[in-house]
């Protein structure tokens, strides 16, 4: 029977309807919650927490400025939230970069295995996500602290004679962080690599370009979007880390997880949260849509 | 086969109305703050079950409620929060024909600001925030919160201060002069003054004490009088101060829930805990003082007159109960606590 492009177009849109179910879902299960924060954050605090019904601006404005405590007048850009802003986005650059550096050479290990041994080295890749973050977290507080493994080593060793502080430092934050989220960026640099067709790296060489070129201008470009992937993977749960920056940060400086928290906590401003929460989704929306254009720049090229 | 499905589940029905008779009670309480043990002797006497669920905050716990359908009997929110949970009318009185043992409550303990006469809440552990300093390692007068806002040379980057907001600001506000709740402009400029200049000093901000204490890694802050008495049993140099200028006192009380489901069965467990001897098992268990009288004697050993329990008696009038602050100060104080943890 010869098909009637009408009939097709019927039966697809049953094919639609099918779906419904999961629309629904998705539409109650994720824009609900969402259209709540989005409101809450346009009332006012209620008292002890929670919100009051009374239409304000003030939680947006208070995002971004702030009206001095001693000298109400006196309006100026909070630099306490752009701080603590930067603090985060800075520290998920900074973790990205690291996740790369040491992501790539993993992968690349574990891609240029024999096809059997690399599944047993992509399923040592995921055995950290067995245990729970918060643990593995204080595994590294263990191995950092003062009388940790690694000061005890060293000083066992004769290496140093007093301990290195460690703990509640920027470096044992990003090492944390690091850790963390490397599995985020090994697999899609794998997953890259694994579609890669290892003859042009023979080509190149067959071409005498140096091991440098052939990285730079052969294995690289070819790895990009799983670059790219990877680091959308680790930039987006590093920005809104709560747990890592406090237990190995020691708390004393805030990331914007923590800021929110503050709000629905002793803070007791709701609609101060919520408008934080909001900057924080557009933040994650915007990387997401960069990534998107990178993928379809890398696309057209690949078509065109 | 449909009569033996409706046979099944008669007996179920049956089952399930049985167990309802046994009895079960919800408890709704701060993370590992139970003793297991005195709920085991309580379902052995009464072979009521108690189900514990954990909230880390009070804020949490009033948000979880205010919600409704939570489903929990018993809730056990600290001092400064229960007058909202009675105003809002989201506890039930005491019913004082089960809760005979009511009489048991410390005197000092009964007619409390928070809850005149005791008729919605009872006592389940009170402690103070003070200051904690590894004797070994500063051995001048640890009864001051200068140890922690001027830090004496010898313990600069060793000092940790829990991010309470509300017991540090209450701390830095008495060390300024002022009252708790302040809203004099010029004490709250002193205090921000003073713990911006203070946090370099300070190594951490952090709640596991314990540990950290104990470790070395922390040789002063603020801290809990219970947190410190278990970081003494594992390093007998670190030593409790209580500020002169003033700290403050807090009491997790025990209330039930106006909308609970088994209101008898909590009634029943609220008069259990204030047996001296149970309300001596919860203190074992959580490591602070409860306001039982005569329960001093079923405590263990080391804590019998262990120092961070009981307040000398000459800074007893330093202590002050903490208060849930108006919204208009809390937001000023979560300015400044946002501006120093920038």
């Amino acid at each position: 029977m010869a098909s009637d492009p009408n009939q097709t177009e019927e039966r697809h849109g049953w094919k639609w309807l099918l779906a419904t179910p999961a629309l629904i879902v998705l539409v109650l299960a994720a824009s609900g919650p969402l259209m709540i924060v989005v409101l809450y954050s346009f009332l006012s605090p209620g008292n002890m927490g929670g919100v009051a019904w009374e239409f304000s601006t003030d939680a947006w404005f208070r995002v971004f400025m702030r009206r001095d405590i001693f000298d109400p007048e006196n309006v100026t850009v909070n630099q306490a939230h752009l701080a603590v802003l930067w603090r985060s986005v800075w520290l998920s650059a900074q973790t990205t970069v690291i996740c790369a550096v040491l992501g790539f050479p993993t992968a690349w290990f574990i891609a240029t295995r024999p096809p059997g041994q690399r599944t047993v080295w992509l399923f040592l890749i995921t055995i950290p996500f067995w245990t729970n973050l918060l643990i593995r977290t204080f595994a590294i507080q263990e191995m950092l602290r003062n009388n940790g493994t690694i000061n005890t080593a060293l000083m066992w060793m004769g290496v140093i004679n007093e301990p290195i502080p460690m703990m509640f430092t920027d470096f044992a934050v990003l090492l944390g962080m690091a850790y963390v989220f490397m599995p985020l960026m090994v697999l899609p640099l794998y997953a890259a690599m694994d579609k890669m067709d290892f003859r042009l790296v023979e080509a190149g060489y067959d071409l005498y370009a140096s091991r440098i070129a052939v990285l730079r201008h052969v294995i690289l470009p070819l790895v990009k979007p799983g670059f790219i992937a990877g680091s959308i993977l680790v930039f987006i749960p590093s920005i809104g880390a709560y747990v890592t920056p406090r237990v190995l940060g020691g708390g004393q400086k805030m990331m914007l997880g923590n800021l929110i928290a503050l709000q629905f906590g002793q803070g007791r401003n709701w609609p101060l949260g919520a408008a934080l929460a909001m900057v924080l989704l557009i933040i994650t929306v915007t990387a997401l849509v960069l990534y998107l254009r990178a993928v379809n720049r890398q696309e057209d090229k690949r078509d065109g | 086969m449909k009569r033996t499905i409706a046979l099944g589940t008669a007996a179920l029905l049956a089952s399930t109305s049985l167990a309802s008779a046994e009895g079960v009670v919800n408890l709704y309480n701060w993370g590992n703050y139970t003793s297991p043990e005195m709920l085991e002797k309580f379902t052995a006497e009464t072979g009521i079950t108690v189900n514990v669920t954990d909230f880390d905050s009070n804020d949490t716990a009033l948000a979880r409620v205010r919600q409704g359908g939570h489903g929990f009997d018993i809730v056990v929110p600290t001092h400064s929060y229960l007058e909202t949970w009675i105003n809002e009318g989201l506890l039930m009185p005491l019913d004082k024909s089960i809760v005979v043992n009511h009489g048991n409550i410390a005197p000092e303990w009964t007619d409390v600001p928070f809850d005149p006469g005791r008729e919605y809440s009872v006592p389940w552990q009170w402690g103070t925030t003070g200051i904690t300093v590894d004797t070994a390692v500063y051995d001048g007068n640890i009864n001051t919160a200068d140890i922690v806002f001027n830090p004496p040379e010898e313990l600069k980057g060793k000092i940790n201060v829990v991010p309470e907001m509300s017991d540090v600001m209450a701390i830095a506000i008495y060390h300024a002069g002022g009252e708790s709740c302040t809203e004099d402009m010029e004490v709250m400029r002193k205090v921000r003054d003073t713990l911006v200049a203070a946090k370099p000093h300070w190594k951490a901000m952090d709640y596991s004490t314990v540990e950290n204490f104990a470790s070395g890694d922390f040789s002063a802050g603020i801290g809990w009088n219970g947190a410190t008495m278990r970081a003494r049993f594992q390093r007998d140099t670190v030593a409790y101060g209580y500020p002169e200028t003033g700290f403050p006192v807090w009491m997790d009380n025990a209330a039930v829930l106006a909308d609970a489901q088994n209101p008898e069965n909590a009634m029943k467990f609220i008069n259990f805990i204030l047996e001296p001897e149970n309300a001596a098992m919860l203190s074992n268990f959580a490591r602070y003082a409860n306001g039982v009288a005569e329960s001093d004697e079923f405590l263990s050993e080391d804590m019998q007159g262990a120092p961070e329990l009981t307040i000398p008696e000459d800074l007893v009038s330093a202590g002050k109960f903490s208060e849930a602050c108006p919204q208009a100060v809390n937001d000023l104080q979560s300015q400044i606590w946002t501006e120093l943890l920038q």
